[in-house]
């Protein structure tokens, strides 16, 4: 028998009936639109925490205060105070694996400048800060050491900053602001980054020596952190390793305690927050993969009533010489047809969803062309598998007991 | 000598229904040559339609041999018995059996379809020079739920012609039509059968022997007649004679 014979009468039978097939195809037309944007969502999720950790710096290392936290028990301000400059200066000094490293202490506050104040923060760092995180002095100059060791009173402003407090535009360099009463000299202006991919402003971030900040501001002899960036991103571990050596020997504790800090890497973060992505995107693709399935039986009911209502149509097919194997392919093109325009119909309406939802809630997304091909083949297959047992029951009839059903 | 089209020994048709056993033919013969117009007849359940199921491929004997054309039928499997019923069998139903929202021409040209031998042009050709002979050449692209019962059954006989059948079976053709239209349709068999077809048309009308070269008569699945008719009465005259109503 011709296929192509075949793929007429299907179509024609289809055609008799468009209102049902419509809304036969509008299940898996859901079913593959769902899954197309929710596999856009999680990837395009995906690619954007990925850039940001490259844009952070792949192979930053974070050391902080405190034992690891755990099901997020609060721990007591002593535990917060573990890190001392003693400590740094312990890791620049015997570390091999680092080739830049900084304290941070951080301050809230309001800056000032004459009328105009802005709330930010002071990020208390050293020279090194901008290495680490990949950042530029554009006008004016960083602080130096020597400023760092006499805790000079001195700022480098982000545009943000620079902005708020002059917005008449006048150069910011060499003037006087304050951060709540403490007066600082701003000496540059950091290059302009924008928003990151999560959001955050880049640019609303001001400079300090974090011995200022230590001193004059918060009045404490602890660090809040340390960052350190590794020589080699693929020797993270080994760096870790050898800082939590220096640090334990520092702090003198004994083999059967507990490390009273704690060291991340961004390694680290980017698998953990990349495979909670990843976990995301198994159950939204699970969620959009059960309605697909929904679909599809809704094709093996329709196709069930059909053979049913067109008993007398077989029957008089199979008369004038229609083959069993001819009326099975004849119901299994049906049952396809209908999943693989659904399908192709399902992955159209699935892009107008994700380019809504890119134009409308700005999340990240992203079309992957093996998405596509994997709903397309999804689609024939269900076509086929749900389709199979209407299209058996129709070639088993036989052909007088057909012809005569009512 | 004529070209035996059918030949049947012996044929026997049980049916099981629950413990009893329904005979519907208790051991028929026949040879059936080239050229005949060959009317059944018989009452209600005598099993004219059994046969003619038979004949058509349709229905397998319990016993006995079929002979079509030369091949023995007995032992074919399913897919050969649809391939005879596609290529040498032309089958009328008493309710047309049209398919519906679909037109004479597609009507028509749907036993082709399924013989992959023939192109769509030649389908679409043959189809149309049979509903012309069945004088529905005016109404190829009516749809068939838009046509009376007459024209319905016209382009059923035109369905079974379209395959140049070497038998065309017939079951209560005429059985739902009215007086007139059924002379009309019985008209168009016997132009057939003066064209030299092979005919056996069932019916339980007792007249219409009147009008075929031979009638086998049956009778609880046995035959009890079988006579051969030298002066064929046409039923063109009849039609002719009859008040016209609104055809
Ligand atoms: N599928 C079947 N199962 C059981 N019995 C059947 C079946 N088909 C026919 N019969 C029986 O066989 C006998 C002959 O039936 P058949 O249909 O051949 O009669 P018929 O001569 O065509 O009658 P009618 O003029 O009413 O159409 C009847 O007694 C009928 O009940
Ligand atoms: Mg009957």
């Amino acid at each position: 028998m011709n296929i192509q014979n075949l793929f007429k009468i299907a179509i024609k039978a289809l055609g008799n009936n468009k209102m049902r097939c419509f809304l036969t195809m509008l299940g898996v037309i859901i079913g593959v639109g769902a899954v197309i944007a929710m596999l856009a969502i999680g990837q395009g999720s995906k690619n954007s925490i990925k850039a940001q950790i490259s844009e952070m710096g792949s192979n930053m290392i974070m050391i902080m205060p405190g034992a690891e936290r755990r099901g997020g028990v609060r721990q007591s301000s002593d535990d917060m105070q573990t890190l001392k400059p003693a400590d740094y200066e312990a890791i620049v000094n015997q570390a091999t694996g680092i080739a830049h490293i900084t304290p941070t202490v951080s301050s809230s506050g309001q800056w000032v400048n004459g009328n105009n104040n802005y709330p930010s923060q002071a990020q208390g760092v050293n020279t090194q800060y901008l290495d680490i995180r990949q950042r530029k002095v554009a006008e004016g100059e960083m602080f130096t050491e020597s400023d760092v060791k006499t805790a000079a009173k001195v700022c480098v402003l982000g545009k943000t900053l620079v902005d708020n407090l002059f917005p008449d535009g006048t150069d910011p360099i060499g003037k006087v602001v304050r951060f709540g009463s403490i007066p600082l000299t701003v000496i540059g202006v950091l290059d302009e980054k924008g928003y990151n991919t999560m959001g955050q402003d880049q640019d609303d971030l001001a400079l300090v020596p974090y011995t200022t900040v230590m001193k004059r501001m918060l009045a404490i002899d602890y660090l809040q952190g340390i960052q350190a960036s590794a020589i080699d991103e693929n020797r993270t571990e080994e760096t870790i390793a050898e800082i939590t050596d220096i640090l334990r020997t520092q702090h003198k504790l004994r083999d059967d305690q507990e490390d009273n800090f704690s060291i991340r890497s961004m390694q680290e973060l980017a698998q953990m927050i990349s495979s909670t992505s990843s976990m995301m995107t198994v159950l939204l693709a699970c969620v959009a993969g059960i309605s697909l399935l929904v679909g599809g039986i809704g094709i093996m009911n329709i196709m069930i009533v059909s053979v049913t209502e067109r008993t007398r149509e077989i029957g008089l097919r199979m008369s004038i010489g229609a083959t069993g194997k001819d009326v099975m392919t004849q119901f299994l093109i049906e049952a396809i047809i209908i999943s693989v325009t659904g399908g192709v119909l399902g992955i159209l309406a699935g892009a107008i969803a994700t380019w809504m939802i890119k134009l409308f809630a700005h999340w990240p997304v992203q079309i992957d062309p093996s998405s596509v091909i994997l709903s397309f083949v999804v689609c024939t297959a269900i076509g086929i598998i749900f389709g199979f047992y209407p299209a058996a029951k129709a070639s088993n009839l036989d052909p007088i007991e057909a012809i005569r059903y009512e | 000598m004529a070209k035996e089209i059918i030949k049947i020994e012996n044929l026997k048709r049980y049916f099981k229904v629950g413990d009893e056993t329904v005979k519907a033919l208790r051991g028929v013969s026949f040879t059936i040559y080239e050229g005949e117009f060959v009317t059944i007849m018989g009452t209600s359940g005598s099993g004219k339609s059994t046969l003619l199921n038979t004949l058509g491929c349709l229905d397998t004997p319990t016993s006995g041999e079929y002979y079509l054309d030369g091949i023995a039928v007995k032992g074919m499997g399913k897919n050969e018995r649809a391939r005879i019923r596609n290529r040498k069998i032309g089958f009328i139903f008493q309710n047309y059996n049209l398919l519906p929202k679909t037109t004479a021409l597609e009507n028509v040209e749907l036993p082709l379809l399924y013989n992959s031998s023939v192109s769509a042009k030649e389908r679409a050709e043959r189809a149309e020079k049979c509903l012309r002979e069945v004088g529905l050449g005016e109404r190829l692209y009516h749809k068939s739920n838009q046509m009376s019962g007459g024209q319905q059954q016209r382009v059923a006989i035109a369905r079974a012609l379209v395959n140049n059948p070497v038998i065309i079976l017939a079951d209560e053709a005429t059985g739902n039509l009215d007086t007139r239209t059924s002379f009309s349709i019985l008209t168009l068999f016997q132009r057939l059968y003066r064209e030299g077809k092979t005919i056996i048309f069932v019916t339980h009308n007792p007249e219409i022997a009147l009008y075929s070269s031979r009638n086998i008569m049956l009778r609880d699945g046995h035959i009890v007649s079988d006579e051969y008719n030298d002066d064929i009465k046409s039923a063109e005259e009849v039609y002719r004679n009859l008040p016209e109503e609104n055809d």
